[in-house]
């Protein structure tokens, strides 16, 4: 019904110890390309938005910033069902967006507020939609992984016990870890009990070129990460600032692993901001780097410029749109920024579930709870 | 009914894994090898290797792991083969299941069970001889039990299997083999113990001795040899460390007037320490006719030798001599 297209993909696919699809070209309607310009413009403005926040003092702690990274998590979601999971790093607010979130109730928790994603509770590193199968938002690097095989091994525990077959399909896990992460020892653990147990569990690197502040070079003895599975466990490279080759890497990888195969899937990418709100970006990479990239792989550029040359839209309506998701994301801060703090109370809730402690010490032992 | 601990810890999982089939054991040898202590023997052979999982030694990854499948539908048991090495993934017992309630606002629960044996083990020198009761419960989230005998082992860990939020248990690896008296009740496959419950084992009017697992034991030995020397010890196996039955040691504190506490740990922020701070809270302290006491693990790391790993370890004759300083028949 739609028009479409077909697009070449800058750089192959590449895969490590297994046969999958060359792709070197991928189609795509023109309301997809439309829907993905707005979600990753939502993203980018979001996060704009958190610096600016940030800088105001009015988001406090930590705060991670997506930038750059907007193809990858539209990426995944083409290529996932709303029953696939989700296990992120601390890098997580567009991942909770692309989970069916509002940008008020992110930047609103982002404030601190009782109508934040966590009620306040979380902040920027702890963000979770257990109905949208979103599990975080994880503030220890690495720590995720293992969870993330858990989760995978959940599913697949589960559906053996109701009579699935034990050869799936299944729903796959995608449990995200940074190009750092890459180098803890419980990635190799957790992949190695998923490729024992035939868990559907994918092991995303998103290698954004820093683990904060370290370079790729300077802190992997082998920066392919794709290959981190070694003989036992297959994986594949995609080009990570193109929506399109991450859609069809993942379709892919999602069809290899649902079947109770793991895999090491690397999308290679590259973060504007730098590790955190209190990181330049500047002390360990030029500045002429970061503009480079901004200037010749900037993913949203590259969608724009696929949407242009189809003949889709103009750079005109283009722009006219991107004018409407930033008048429309600041309308959410206001409205973030318009919602009461959480009550005092809350302070002594959800530590335990389905039920009240009965002492919860205070700071001191008048101001304790009793239930 | 004579029941050994590792039977009663077994008879507890074989039960849950029968009425809930979310249920699942995980860790190091406990499906082909029986356990390393033998507590899962069995059930491999009846619940078949879904279930009862050999796990390679990565205690990181699979109890991370567990965190994961328990927010994901399962009620998993991860056995650490000791509480030792539960320190290589305490992360995922404290970051990953403790605080994943608060942090979520309420949105996902852990129901998992991280239990093995903890505390003085014998002949294994320092880095397997050691108490996690005081850094488990420091932690709120986090529930921690602890058993004396067979019938706590059953019912307490028949109670962390259902409840909802992680539980630490911390068993005796000394105590496996030992063969307690379990009532008909506490035969029956619905016999839980309500975690948070202390239980006076042994009533008495002079004074007051709080300790728990393996210990307990050893308290009540020492009553005995209290009352021929005409002191009545009240003795309370606390059962659950966290949360506290801040209720019933205040109760028998105002009773006795006098207080004891015993652990095998090492007493900076121990459970003894902890104690002594609640009942000065609660009230009780103004009832008190003497200083408490503690009875701890001497303060250092765990010696190999005999002569020096016994030096080491509390005996019915400390808690002897210290009840009766609190009672003022010594000095």
């Amino acid at each position: 019904s739609s028009e479409s297209a077909e697009f070449e993909l800058a750089v192959p696919l590449e895969y490590h110890n297994v046969e999958g699809p060359a792709a070197t070209s991928a189609t795509a309607t023109k309301e997809e390309l439309l829907d993905v310009h707005a979600m990753m413009h939502r993203i980018r403005r979001m996060e704009i938005s958190c610096d600016n926040e940030y800088k105001d003092k009015n988001i406090r702690g930590f705060c991670h910033l997506y930038d750059g990274q907007e193809a990858v998590a539209m990426g995944m979601r083409a290529a996932m069902t709303s029953r696939d999971n989700i296990i992120g790093t601390y890098r997580c607010h567009a991942l909770q967006l692309m989970r069916g979130d509002t940008v008020s109730r992110i930047v609103g928790e982002l404030f601190g507020r009782a109508g934040g994603s966590s009620a306040g509770k979380g902040g920027s590193m702890h963000f979770y939609s257990k109905q949208n199968r979103f599990w975080g938002g994880a503030g220890i690097v690495g720590a995720q992984v293992p969870v993330g095989a858990g989760i995978a091994f959940a599913d697949r525990f589960n559906a053996i016990a109701e009579g699935a077959s034990r050869d799936g399909p299944f729903p796959i896990t995608v449990a995200m870890f940074g190009d750092g992460a890459a180098n803890q020892g419980q990635i190799w653990e957790a992949a190695n009990m998923s490729k024992l147990w035939h868990l559907p569990c994918i092991f995303f690197c998103e290698n954004n070129q820093y683990g904060m502040g370290t370079s790729v070079e300077r802190h992997s003895s082998n920066p392919r990460y794709f290959t981190q599975g070694g003989e036992a466990i297959p994986g594949i490279r995609i080009n990570g600032m193109d929506y399109l080759s991450v859609r069809e890497g993942m379709k892919w990888a999602k069809s290899y692993v649902e079947r109770g195969q793991p895999l090491f899937v690397e999308v290679v990418t590259y973060r504007y901001h730098g590790h955190s709100m209190s990181d330049p970006g500047i002390t360990y990479r030029g500045k002429d780097e970061v503009k480079q990239m901004r200037e010749t792989k900037d993913c949203i550029k590259l969608v724009s410029k696929r949407i242009v040359d189809s003949g889709w839209a103009s750079e005109k309506e283009l722009k006219d749109r991107e004018k409407a998701i930033k008048a429309e994301v600041a309308k959410e801060v206001e409205l973030a920024r318009a919602m009461p703090l959480p009550d005092a109370e809350e302070l002594y809730t959800h530590v335990l579930h389905n039920e009240t402690p009965k002492f919860i010490r205070g700071i001191d032992i008048g101001s304790s709870r009793v239930a | 009914h004579k029941v050994a601990l590792r039977e009663a810890l077994n008879m507890a999982m074989e039960e849950e894994m029968t009425r809930d089939k979310t249920v699942f054991l995980m860790g190091e040898e406990v499906a082909q090898y029986h356990g390393a202590y033998k507590v899962s023997k069995g059930l491999h052979d009846k619940f078949g290797p879904d279930r009862v999982i050999d796990t390679p030694i990565t205690e990181m990854g699979f109890a991370g792991l567990g965190v994961g499948a328990a927010m994901n539908g399962c009620r998993p048991i991860i056995e650490f083969m000791t509480f030792n090495f539960s320190m290589q993934a305490i992360d995922h017992v404290i970051n990953s299941a403790a605080k994943q309630l608060y942090m979520s606002a309420g949105d996902i629960n852990v129901p998992i069970v991280f239990r093995g044996p903890n505390g003085v083990a014998a002949g294994v020198a320092a880095q397997h001889s050691q108490c996690f009761a005081s850094w488990y419960s420091h932690c709120p989230g986090l529930k921690v039990v602890s058993p004396w005998n067979s019938e706590d082992a059953k019912g307490l860990l028949k109670a962390a299997i259902r409840d909802d939020n992680p539980v630490v248990m911390l068993e005796n690896e000394l105590m496996y083999g030992v063969e307690f008296e379990m009532s008909d009740e506490a035969m029956r496959d619905d016999f839980v113990i309500e975690i948070g419950k202390a239980k006076v084992e042994r009533e008495g009017t002079d004074v007051t001795i709080v300790t728990f697992s393996r210990m307990v034991g050893v308290a009540l030995e020492a009553a005995k040899e209290l009352e021929a020397k005409g002191i009545s010890a009240e003795v309370i196996n606390l059962r659950t460390i966290r949360p506290l039955d801040r209720d019933a040691i205040d109760k028998s504190v105002r009773k006795t007037s006098r207080l004891i506490t015993v652990e095998e740990g090492w007493p900076q922020s121990g459970v003894g320490a902890e104690i002594q701070a609640v009942i000065t809270e609660t009230g009780a302290f103004d009832f008190l006719d003497a200083p408490p006491e503690r009875i701890t693990g001497v303060d250092v790391p765990m010696p190999y030798a005999q002569n020096l790993e016994e030096a080491a370890v509390p005996k019915a004759n400390h808690i002897v001599a210290a009840a009766e300083r609190v009672c003022y028949r010594s000095r």
